[in-house]
């Protein structure tokens, strides 16, 4: 057998790649087809949302929210909104964090259909992605009934929701619940006895749970790796105490158990959901959405229209906006992709002194250099898949 | 999460940490059921290692560093950094404060994760990290200068970047606003003002 001479490329993998899941720029050192060194150019979407957010006040800071991961609008917006609620003190009621829970696992199943259907086109299989939208589209019209927008839905406020779900829309979202169940069994059947799929994915990318830890990974990455830690369950927030699920890990902490575990995720998703609605339509059928502190919460219409107070109120909230008592605070979320942080140092007045956005998406990117190390070059887009980044969060 | 368990729980933990390296913590407080530690800058390494090693700490997973500016302050930045604890199921906050040309130690060699957060509070702020082992921009395009988040540095920035299709590539121009930046100021006339409102300045006279 001849000998070749082994050449060393430097390969630059993005910005315009369709497997870059956005706008990443990888640089490549390879040996042959084995990575010796991954260096992730990240910024190209940095929009500056945190020194943005220090110019407005609380309520205008949300949108911005929905532009992180827009995926899950509405998981960060929640973030926020906890780090609100905290520093002054809110409490929301009943009904509002039912619909709130109710909205985050929508965005939960939303991010999860992206993430594990474009992971398995981008290790060849085109079916996937095509069942998944469907589904994906059906939801993002929940949001849009909920919030009058598809995705940037600024629906979440500190002090609860924005307005109320009318009862047909719960009684849809009810509906539509098993059917897609019986698509992510479709969906599971194509992909996960899948032989190509396997190959792609099983022991590629393997972490230690160690590793995850000091990495500072968080969500379906640590749990991976073999940890049963969901901060809705550790750390509850909002109702999710009163709700039955179940957390899946797995056992290899490779890209094919986190695939599972999403999948998995994304039936227990819908079993929260399906406990939310039916609370929603009898227990807490009647209800207010939102923190009645007026001080915080604007009125609704028909209130300004009957009330001075109530017009005072919604003029001052919509001009001056609300006062947060000085103080610091990290609210933190179990959104899809992991923690999503929000650390909040308020001054005392109607804005931010400082947001900090603590994407998981973030602390997952910069370990591609520590999991690609030594894998070959067509493993590194499976390992990009299976750590699901959404550049709107890891840029800002 | 129930803010009285965890509070006792910080109270404890507090109370621990003072005993076993009571010299590496200037002070520690609990509010809004968090638990802040301020540390000297000299310190940080040891009393990370501590508390991720210690077994009745266990903070081993990194959540983030980020830094604060306080333009006012002689020594202007926070930097804060956000531990947990999975084992304990508890989150701690360390801060300390720096100087803008005072380099802080790098934690990198006690967290790996520290590395991105540590080159973001570089590119925004221009904090500095002493054994950080590639401390490159991040988030900010290539050849930027300057740092945005600082509280000096205007939102709308130096720069704005466009096509020329004279040249046939990206040109960078000096930022040109049709109308000044106008920072609205919404905060209330009649309550916690700190400035001379116009018309106002002659009323001492």
């Amino acid at each position: 057998m001849t000998e070749h001479n082994v050449r060393n490329f430097n390969i630059n993998f993005g910005p315009q790649h369709p497997a870059a899941h956005g706008v990443l720029r990888l640089v490549l050192e390879l040996d042959g087809e084995i990575v010796e060194r991954v260096d992730p150019h990240i910024g190209l979407l940095h929009r500056g949302t945190e020194k943005l957010i220090e110019h407005k006040t609380y309520t205008q800071a949300i949108p911005y929210f929905d532009r992180l991961d827009y995926v899950a609008p509405m998981n960060q917006e929640h973030a926020f909104a906890l780090a609100v609620e905290r520093l002054a003190g809110v409490e929301v009621p009943i009904r509002g964090q039912l619909i709130r829970v109710l909205y985050s696992e929508i965005g939960r199943i939303l991010s999860h259909l992206l993430n594990v259907t474009t992971q398995a086109m981008d290790v060849g299989a085109l079916t996937p992605p095509l069942w998944g939208f469907e589904e994906r589209e059906k939801l993002m019209v929940f949001y849009e009934r909920a919030s009058g927008s598809r995705m940037h839905a600024a629906y979440v406020r500190p002090g609860g929701v924005h307005q109320d779900l009318p009862e047909q829309l719960v009684e849809d979202i009810g509906k539509w619940c098993d059917p897609f169940l019986r698509t992510v069994d479709d969906i599971d059947e194509l992909l996960t006895e899948n032989r190509i799929f396997k190959q792609r994915n099983a022991d590629i990318g393997v972490v230690t749970l160690d590793e995850c830890w000091a990495w500072g990974f968080s969500g379906v990455m640590v749990r991976g790796s073999g940890a049963a830690w969901d901060l809705r369950r550790s750390q509850p927030y909002e109702c999710y105490s009163d709700f039955e699920f179940d957390i899946p890990i797995g056992k290899n902490g490779d890209c094919y158990d986190r695939y599972l575990i999403r999948m998995e995720e994304m039936r227990q998703s819908a079993r929260i959901m399906k406990q939310c609605v039916e609370r929603l339509l009898g227990k807490d059928k009647i209800g207010p959405v939102s923190s009645r502190d007026g001080k915080i919460v604007a009125p609704k219409r028909g209130e300004m229209k009957r009330s001075m107070e109530a017009l005072i109120h919604h003029f001052k909230l919509y001009t001056e906006g609300y006062r947060v008592p000085e103080g610091e605070v990290y609210a933190a979320v179990e959104a899809p992709k992991g923690e999503f942080g929000v650390y909040l140092v308020s001054d005392g007045t109607n804005r931010p002194y400082r947001c900090k956005i603590r994407a998981p998406g973030y602390a997952h990117l910069q370990a591609m250099d520590f999991i690609c190390r030594g894998h070959q070059l067509a493993d590194v887009s499976a390992i990009l898949g299976s750590l699901d980044i959404v550049f709107g969060e890891v840029d800002r | 999460m129930d803010i009285a368990v965890t509070s006792a729980g910080l109270k404890e933990l507090a109370a621990y940490i003072r005993e076993e390296r009571g010299a590496l913590v200037t002070d520690a407080t609990i509010a809004f059921g968090e638990l802040t530690l301020h540390v000297q800058p000299s310190g940080l390494i040891e009393l990370a290692t501590f508390l991720r090693d210690d077994p009745q700490c266990q903070f081993v997973n990194f959540i983030d560093i980020c830094g604060v500016d306080w333009p006012g302050r002689a020594e202007r930045f926070d930097v804060v950094y956000h531990l947990l604890s999975p084992r304990q199921n508890l989150r701690i906050r360390l801060k300390l404060m720096t100087g803008e040309d005072v380099p802080v130690p790098s934690l990198c060699g006690v967290y790996p994760g520290a590395d991105w957060f540590e080159r973001e509070a570089y590119d925004l702020y221009g904090i500095l990290f002493t054994g950080h082992p590639d401390l490159r921009r991040i988030l900010t395009d290539y050849g930027f200068e300057g740092h945005p988040l600082r509280k000096d540095f205007p939102l709308t920035g130096f720069v704005e970047v466009r096509y020329d299709d004279e040249v046939k590539r990206v040109v960078y121009d000096p930022v040109e606003l049709r109308q000044e930046y106008r920072d609205f100021d919404f905060l209330s006339p009649w309550e916690g003002t700190d400035y001379v409102l116009p018309g106002d300045e002659k009323k001492s006279q």
